[in-house]
């Protein structure tokens, strides 16, 4: 029984999270700060297109780090 | 515009899904007979569009600006996933998905397997293989569907993008009888990525409040530009020296262990 959950747990994680969980931290980080931005009324479109390239930049060298 | 791209987007998802099903479909009906996989396969895509006539209507009752907001988050990480998977293999650091390779060791499984029957499935082990290839691999096309559907107010026309890339992967496979492995599957996974991130950030930001200068016409500007930083990431990717890779022979969570 406790296999079984943790095999759906597992799969879950797996679909919607992926190998780096550090990205699904950053993105949740970026939206939070898009949202306290906007709401003082300061232009925040640019947030998380920058937020993005960074996070993905990161996950890369990670990666390739750990592959040499 | 946007549902022009709404449809090729859930079309190229939808058509890199079928083909990977495809291969572990054939894999049991070649090896062990089509009668319990076409079973499994049917009984795959009606639970599929449970999920999706469930959710669809469902997620669109949600107040657009939250849904945008959660639906954006999920389909940006969702993306970023497939966006990272595509660079790394296309700069040598991860396998190419390869499913010639992958057909041959589901084949060579499904040979060896004991046959069981269980109620009406004649073999269990065949039905199983290809309910769960189906279902694991639709999973990720149904939500696609839902979140892109529901958040353009289109679900319809993403329908209608997963059924023709289904019905088109299907056809070629039924005369090729063998795994589509010239299909460009890595290119499209690659714009998949680029197109789930660009949407992903759009309704994201939108649902937090930002607003974008030019409303939809902003994904003009944000599609080329992850496109281009993508590229620019493989091309400096390339220059690192990546270690042997082992062949990439599909995620696990497609294997059938019983």
């Amino acid at each position: 029984m406790t296999a079984a959950i943790n095999r759906f747990l597992r799969f879950w994680w797996d679909f919607l999270i992926g190998d780096d969980w550090t990205v699904a931290v950053g993105v949740v980080l970026t939206l939070t700060v898009t949202a306290l931005l906007a709401a003082a009324g300061i232009p925040a479109w640019w947030l998380p297109p920058a937020a993005v390239v960074l996070l993905l930049g990161r996950s890369l060298r990670g990666e390739t780090r750990r592959d040499r | 515009m946007s549902g022009t791209l709404l449809v090729l987007a859930v079309f190229l998802a939808c058509a890199v899904e079928a083909v990977e099903a495809l291969t572990i479909v054939l894999a049991a009906g070649l090896t062990r007979g089509w009668s319990s996989p076409l079973i499994g396969v049917g009984s795959a895509l009606a639970v599929l569009a449970v999920i999706v006539a469930i959710f669809g209507p469902a997620i669109g009752h949600v107040p657009l600006n939250l849904l945008r907001l959660l639906v954006g988050a999920l389909l940006l990480i969702f993306g970023l996933q497939w966006l990272r998977k595509a660079i790394l293999r296309a700069s040598g650091h991860k396998a190419l998905h390869d499913e010639a390779a992958i057909y041959q060791r589901q084949a060579s499984a499904a040979q060896t397997a004991a046959r069981h029957r269980r109620a009406f499935v004649t073999d269990w082990y065949a039905f199983t293989l290809a309910f769960k290839g189906v279902l694991l691999e639709g999973l990720e096309v149904a939500f696609i569907v839902v979140t892109f559907g529901a958040n353009q107010g289109h679900l319809a026309a993403a329908c209608l993008g997963a059924a023709l890339a289904v019905i088109l992967v299907t056809i070629v496979g039924v005369l090729l009888k063998k795994p589509l492995a010239r299909v460009p599957e890595n290119t499209m996974k690659f714009v998949v990525g680029v197109l789930l991130t660009s949407f992903g950030t759009f309704w994201a930001s939108e649902g937090a409040g930002a607003d974008w200068p030019g409303a939809d016409r902003a994904l003009l500007v944000i599609i080329p530009g992850y496109l281009l930083v993508s590229l620019l990431f493989i091309a400096l990717l390339r220059k690192r020296q990546p270690a042997t890779s082992a062949p990439d022979l599909g995620p696990s969570r497609t294997e059938v262990t019983s």
